[in-house]
């Protein structure tokens, strides 16, 4: 891998170099953000392979202030002239911007100590350890796990495999440099079911830093099927207020809205309905939602959202959003941090273009003890969602409406597969309204909510 | 009659310097496995965009992508490598990786390039216009949603444009060059009352045009007003009814719910796999006989429309539903190969890193004979949508959903109180079948949409005239 390590080296060089022209340019200051990615990618269907992908890319990006006035660039062309062209353009967009009071780096003082993710257990070398058949091998294994898992599924949208590495340089002006490697690797399954009924489709995957966390092929092909095969011969319901259980991987988008109506960015534009609740009740007493962009899964193995430095240099930190019901911080990235007078909580997400955003580290919901058959047992009569289709959230009202298929649940059992229905409720509500956490916290990205509960939901169906 | 003829591929030999004994090398790179079709992608985009947000034009950005996509078919199977170093070292361990996907002993000659020509539908220079001209649009876009209303708290406007330059060829012979210009003004705003109660109003345009698009009935003023309009709307809307009622569709965006109830079941790749609701239902009604909907990528100016799509092939106007009748899928060149039908120039990719898949360009409903006051005069208790935020769908059951953004009931055959928050959903093959009235009122969207297939992003346009569907489950949270 020197070869690997010499090209970081140039990348690295180039960031720096990149910043310091600019400023020699005129720039007042200067960041800039360098990437290098390799990915590889197989899919199989039907045991033979369908695609394969192998590539590799690089880019530049860079953002200028002419003292409050900012631009961003950015190229994939690493040639003189196309650095040229991305400083030039820079200069020139920053004199066009107009002036705002918040814009700016942060202050020297306050970078991250953490500058390389050596060390963390964000990189892993055996994502590409395995021969490429090997690599074919395990998306065909996961196929024809869902495949011979039920007589119902026939047919297939594949089986894959996918690994990448990425580098990540970021140079500033203000004497930071930092940088770091991951590696991502995961198996997925999509199996088709069909009987007199109809077709049905679902998904199942595992996903990892390293391949020794993987989950077999099997285990993902036969979630995958079990998935699948639960959806065939649902049904229409009435329309009714009802009990929703949400399981982890619906949950999480549920509770992930927390998340975006405590966005910073949100917040000073008046566009969440968290607007002006800091210290007030937003939630049940038993919800309690953290964001930690530190977090290791166990020694030596960072969490999904884990990295050495946010995405203005800034350290990563735990942020308690809802401590038992209450709102007890926003999330906040440098300039959000300004525009509300309030200290950045480490939530900056930088792409190669454009300024720095608000992404999360590694969210979660505290579990309770119930275990999610507890939770299902003690519905009388409700729905338990497997899909949610849309995009049906507003964050400035908090209303919340979205099309769902699921399981329908009487008597604490499932009495079978319900499509064709929308889930409607106020999100104010409906974190009020959560009266049951699952202990089933497990983390399968960077985000994880265990099984919930909600009462009082409109089903709209018949 | 002008082509595209006129411009010629040299972009990417002078800038890039690729030359045709480079391209020629790079086939016979990727064919050197055996494989039977290989295909070179090579693209660069540069895009700019300004925006502004609290009357301050805090930030403009400008980037630069290029790179190289191949391609390698066999059977079947397709390996896929792509770089962005456009070195001929480069370029040929790409190929290389790419012919990996193939194992046969097999030959397969690199035919005499011919080079594709088309109708000129677009400036094939991209936008005429300074950074200072865009910068007038969004201010004015600004200024002209604050003076709406004193209720209008919040505005951001942006714009931005590209120009994406592509040349494909491949061993069939296929030799294909394009510009593609394509710009956006968008605004989105916030509305707060008195009483505190808050609203978002958004809107937006543009396509494949110069500028001065936007100074004619397209103006930042035109947008600006739109979005505050249903900003200030929404403050007085009711919540919407819930449970299965007749629904109206107003002329335009709602052309959303032909895109994804029918339009994505009828891709080729989905019916070859026999995973879409459609799949071997062809020459079969599959909607009411009012129902006739085409892909038209054709139209001069349209976001959607493309001189040829991203396999080279020269782009058409497909008539996809006759009456109710499934006439045609909308096909790419693996799909047209395997499945024996129709190549219907239908073969998209967000970018060079990515495969090409079919996909759609401008899809509408064809218009009908109804009067639209009439469809609205024929329903005694509905809702009335005109305009859509989002829809989705999944192809395998058919099921699909859409967030209407600006609605209406609709009591006694007239259009009464805004409701907020109706989602609408239903399924694909079924919905059709209820339309029941189609208005004479065909319009196109205003040029926003971008469509997203297994992770891929393509702009598209859609249409629709006024409709009527006797039922749909309408989800909202009120009686």
């Amino acid at each position: 891998m020197t070869t690997k390590t010499n090209t970081h080296t140039d990348l690295k060089q180039l960031a720096m170099d990149v910043m310091e022209r600019a400023k020699k340019l005129g720039a007042t200051d200067a960041e800039s953000v360098a990437y290098e990615g390799d990915e590889f990618s197989v899919k199989v269907r039907l045991g033979h392979v369908e695609t394969l992908t192998q590539s590799g890319s690089r880019a530049i990006g860079l953002r200028v202030f002419n003292g409050q006035r900012t631009a961003t660039t950015s190229t994939s062309d690493l040639s003189e002239e196309g650095i040229a062209r991305l400083l030039n353009g820079a200069i020139e967009l920053a004199k066009i911007a107009e002036e705002d009071p918040f814009a700016g780096l942060p202050d020297a003082g306050a970078f991250s100590h953490k500058r390389t993710s050596e060390g963390m257990g964000l990189f892993f070398e055996d994502v590409y350890s395995l021969p490429p058949e090997d690599r074919i091998d395990l998306a065909r294994r996961a196929e024809a796990a869902a495949m011979s898992a039920d007589v119902r599924i026939q047919n297939s949208d594949g089986g894959t495999f996918d690994a990448a590495t990425s580098y990540k340089v970021m140079a500033n002006s203000r004497g930071f440099v930092g940088e770091y490697r991951k590696s991502y690797c995961g198996i997925a399954a999509m199996p088709i079911a069909q009987d007199a009924s109809g077709m049905q489709r679902d998904y199942w995957s595992s996903s990892a830093r390293t391949l020794r966390k993987l989950d077999s092929p099997e285990a993902v092909g036969k979630e995958a099927a079990r998935r699948a095969v639960r959806r065939l011969g649902a049904k229409r319901v009435k329309t009714q207020r009802a009990t929703i259980v949400f399981p982890p991987e619906i949950a999480r988008s549920l509770i992930g809205n927390i998340f975006d109506a405590a966005n910073g960015d949100a917040i000073y534009r008046h566009a969440t309905f968290f607007e002006g609740k800091l210290g007030q009740q937003v939630a049940n007493e038993n919800i309690s939602v953290i964001d930690d962009g530190t977090m290791m899964l166990e020694p030596g193995l960072a969490g999904f959202g884990t990295l050495p430095f946010d995405g203005d240099g800034l350290p990563m930190q735990r942020t308690t959003i809802i401590d038992r019901g209450i709102l007890s911080s926003y999330v906040l990235n440098t300039y959000t941090a300004r525009k509300l007078n309030m200290h950045s909580t480490g939530n900056a997400s930088r792409g190669l273009a454009g300024a720095s955003g608000i992404g999360s580290g590694n969210f979660y919901l505290q579990p309770g003890t119930q275990s999610p058959d507890e939770i299902i047992g003690d519905v009388k009569s409700g729905l338990y969602v497997i899909e949610t289709l849309g995009s049906g959230v507003n964050l400035v009202t908090g209303d919340y409406s979205q099309g769902a298929s699921g399981l329908w649940i009487e008597n604490g059992e499932f009495t079978g597969a319900v499509e064709e229905i929308t889930i409607a409720g106020n999100l104010k509500d409906i974190y009020r309204n959560i009266v049951a956490i699952g202990s089933d916290l497990i983390w399968r990205g960077s985000a994880a909510v265990p099984t919930i509960r909600v009462e009082g939901m409109t089903i709209a169906g018949e | 009659m002008a082509t595209t003829n006129s411009v010629r591929a040299e972009y990417f030999r002078d800038r890039m310097g690729i030359t045709e004994r480079t391209l020629e090398r790079c086939l016979a790179e990727a064919l050197s496995a055996g494989g039977d079709f290989a295909e070179l992608y090579f693209e660069s985009v540069a895009s700019t965009s300004i925006s502004i947000d609290e009357s301050i034009v805090k930030s403009a950005s400008q980037g630069y992508s290029v790179g190289c996509g191949i391609r390698v078919l066999c059977g079947e199977r397709t390996g896929f490598s792509y770089t962005n170093d456009l070195s001929e070292a480069r370029l040929l361990k790409a190929a290389r990786t790419a012919a990996l996907i193939a194992d046969s002993t097999s030959k397969t000659t690199i035919k005499p390039f011919v080079e594709t020509e088309a109708p000129v539908l677009y400036p094939v220079s991209g936008i005429d216009a300074e950074i200072a001209a865009k910068l007038e649009l969004v201010q004015r876009a600004d200024k002209a949603a604050r003076v709406y209303d004193s209720r209008i708290t919040q505005v951001r406007a942006g714009f931005a444009d590209e120009v994406r330059r592509i040349l494909i060829v491949a061993s069939d012979g296929t030799y294909a060059y394009d510009t593609q210009p394509l710009s956006r003004l968008s605004i989105g705003v916030l509305a707060r009352d008195a009483a505190g109660q808050t609203a978002r109003g958004s809107s937006g345009g543009g396509g494949r045009a110069e500028i001065s698009y936007y100074n004619a009935d397209k103006t930042p003023e035109y947008f600006a007003r739109e979005a505050a309009r249903q900003a200030i709307l929404q403050l007085e809307a009711i919540d919407a009814p819930a449970g299965e009622m007749p629904v109206v569709l107003g002329p335009g965006w709602p052309g959303v719910l032909i895109h994804e109830a029918v339009g994505h079941g009828l891709e080729a790749d989905f019916n070859r796999k026999k995973q879409s609701a459609f799949a071997g239902l062809m020459g079969q009604k599959v909607a009411s006989e009012k129902v006739s909907v085409a892909d038209n990528g054709t139209i001069a100016n349209r976001r959607g429309s493309i001189h040829i799509d991203d396999e080279g092939a020269v782009s058409q106007n497909t008539l996809l539903i006759e009456n109710g009748i499934l006439r045609a899928y909308m096909s790419d060149k693996l799909s047209a190969k395997l499945m024996g039908i129709p190549a219907t120039g239908s073969g998209r990719r967000e970018s060079y890193s990515n495969i090409p898949m079919p996909r759609m360009t401008n899809t509408y409903m064809l218009a009908g004979k109804d009067d639209p006051d009439d469809i609205l005069r024929s329903v005694q208790n509905g809702i009335y949508a005109v305009n859509f935020s989002g829809g989705s769908v999944d192809i395998t059951n058919g099921k699909f959903v859409f967030a209407a953004s600006e609605a209406y009931l609709i009591e006694d055959g007239k259009i009464t109180a805004p409701v907020k928050n109706a989602m609408l959903v239903g399924d694909g093959p079924t919905a059709l079948h209820y339309v029941s009235m189609v208005g004479h009122d065909l319009a196109l969207d205003e040029g926003i949409g971008t469509c997203g297939k297994k992770g891929q992003g393509v702009p598209v346009g859609v249409g629709m005239p006024t409709i009527k569907l006797d039922k749909m489950t309408v989800g909202g949270t009120g009686k």
